[in-house]
């Protein structure tokens, strides 16, 4: 079966330090793939690389069947990939219905427009009741509902997550990881970087395991859970 | 009181030029943390177009929008030839490009025009007066308020509801995170010079029919004016860019209106030791911008 993404011996430097050194995974269809790892092993290095935030120094990316090695970041939301990012990043000044309508910015389709309205706001009913305000007045589990929604404008079929439960309450985190599911039985495709491992395994479909910007397991949650390399990767026993 | 009146519209008047000065700066800056000190030499095309039209027996009518159209499209230009290629350096890179086409466009005025001034014709309508509450207004004074306000609401208008506007809001705040969005950097970046390059040619019309001559230098003053404006309102910010714009212009036509004569000649150093008091108060101006970093592309 075809890959929805994948990634080929990717390497991501920040002049001269390594972030990525040469990874290689795939996700398929339809399915939560975790990236697991501790802080500053190259997880959001490769989230960034993908979507052209970052430049990837060497190796490469295929979504859908194309080469998107080194696009340009608004090139990726057209064709069907987007990426919520680490620390929420809601336009602060822009309206909760603006910054709703620039993540559709790429549709050109009016009904799909409308669609993509009505869908984010059934998924988070606050964001309809909120539409007006600013979004730097949102608490910041409304911000990451905000942010998530924005993503989702564009009805994207791979949706990135980087870190999407950080910060947030333990109530509104069980939300996040329980629309996350939802999100896939509706469908769609994700990859989650989280650093919350244990519900991350909890609902992943598949999983990669990160230390020093290299891959050191991949499997099912229950195979990672009961290796070592889950250790190795948070306490850095490599 | 009826002096201070007429001072009050002439502070209006060069308030709101300053103002749409200021303006143009801050949509450029706040998208692309460039200060484009060429903005004036935006201004100085529109006024030789105006002073062009003039001599061709072009009606005024048409004159103004054929030079508001000049500068927009000469912005567009400037990005295109000058900016694009220094998208990506450091702020002083794109400081010091901006002095160079401002320098480079005034060696060609001077070589192809006239180094010296020229005058500009302008309609005899706008150098009479009309009386307005009992008190008289000069009719190029009013044209300048009114003109102030119709590109001020229209503004307004385009950054709160028009799709182009608020991606460029988006764009101010997180360039990144709006292109995720699929919102093109070009796209965004030129259109903030198109709206920069049409306030400059509405200032430049409001300029011209002050004074009725332009010269090759005509920009560089009110630019200068404009990006003292625009820190005193907070850089990168529109709404203080527009504060910061009358607040000047006030400060100006008080100052010359009221000071004894003996102390004319401090106008200058009173004027900027006013702007600087304000900004020992307010450090990051009257409307500091919400987002202060200006993250490139």
């Amino acid at each position: 079966m075809q890959s929805l993404l994948s990634a080929t011996n990717l390497h991501v430097r920040y002049g001269a330090v390594e972030a990525v050194r040469g990874v290689n995974f795939n996700i398929q269809q339809g399915e939560i793939v975790a990236l697991l790892g501790a802080n500053g092993a190259g997880k959001s290095s490769i989230l960034n690389a993908i979507v052209g935030l970052v430049p990837t120094a060497f190796g490469k990316v295929i979504f859908d069947s194309k080469d998107i090695t080194g696009a340009a970041p608004e090139l990726l939301a057209p064709a069907g990939l987007t990426l919520s990012p680490e620390g929420r990043r809601v336009f602060s000044t822009l309206s909760v219905a603006d910054n709703l309508r620039m993540g559709a910015f790429s549709l050109t389709d009016k009904d799909a427009v409308s669609e993509a309205w009505n869908r984010v706001y059934d998924l988070f009913p606050i964001l309809r009741e909120r539409k007006d305000q600013y979004a730097g007045t949102l608490s910041g589990g409304q911000q990451q509902m905000l942010a998530v929604g924005r993503a989702l404008m564009s009805n994207p079929r791979l949706l990135l997550l980087d870190e999407p439960s950080l910060g947030l309450a333990p109530l509104i985190v069980d939300q996040i990881f329980e629309l996350i599911v939802k999100l896939r039985d509706q469908g769609m495709t994700l990859l989650v970087v989280e650093q919350n491992v244990a519900k991350t395994l909890q609902i992943a479909d598949r999983g990669y395991v990160l230390v020093n910007g290299e891959i050191v397991a991949e499997g099912k949650p229950s195979e990672l859970a009961g290796s070592g390399s889950m250790q190795d990767a948070y306490l850095g026993a490599h | 009181m009826d002096l201070f009146l007429q001072q009050t519209v002439n502070a209006l008047a060069l308030g709101g030029t300053y103002a749409l000065l200021a303006l143009g700066l801050a949509v450029v800056f706040s998208i692309m943390g460039l200060i484009n000190f060429a903005h004036g030499e935006l201004m100085t095309i529109a006024g030789y177009v105006l002073m062009y039209c003039g001599i061709a027996g072009i009606s005024f009518v048409i004159a103004v929008p054929l030079a508001i159209t000049a500068s927009t499209l000469a912005a567009v230009a400037m990005e295109r030839i000058a900016f694009r290629p220094v998208r990506n350096g450091s702020g002083a890179t794109m400081l010091v490009t901006s002095f160079a086409v401002a320098m480079i466009l005034q060696v060609l005025f001077q070589n192809l025009i006239s180094t010296r001034s020229q005058p500009v014709l302008l309609p005899a309508m706008l150098s009479s007066s009309i009386q307005i509450f009992g008190f008289v207004i000069g009719v190029n004074k009013l044209a300048a308020i009114v003109a102030t306000v119709v590109m001020l609401v229209f503004l307004d208008w385009f950054m709160k509801f028009q799709k182009t506007g608020i991606a460029m809001r988006a764009a101010a705040e997180d360039f990144a995170v709006a292109r995720l969005m699929g919102i093109r950097a070009n796209t965004v970046i030129a259109g903030a010079f198109a709206l920069s390059g049409l306030l400059a040619g509405v200032a430049a019309v409001l300029w011209v029919s002050q004074r009725a001559s332009v010269d090759p230098l005509m920009g560089f003053l009110p630019v200068l004016k404009a990006f003292i404006a625009a820190i005193l309102g907070g850089l990168g910010s529109l709404r203080g860019a527009v504060a910061g714009g009358f607040l000047l212009g006030f400060i100006e036509i008080y100052l010359a209106a009221f000071l004894p004569p003996e102390m004319q000649e401090f106008r200058d150093p009173i004027s900027l030791g006013i702007v600087v008091l304000v900004l020992l108060f307010r450090p990051n101006g009257l409307i500091p911008s919400a987002t202060l970093k200006a993250e490139k592309v």
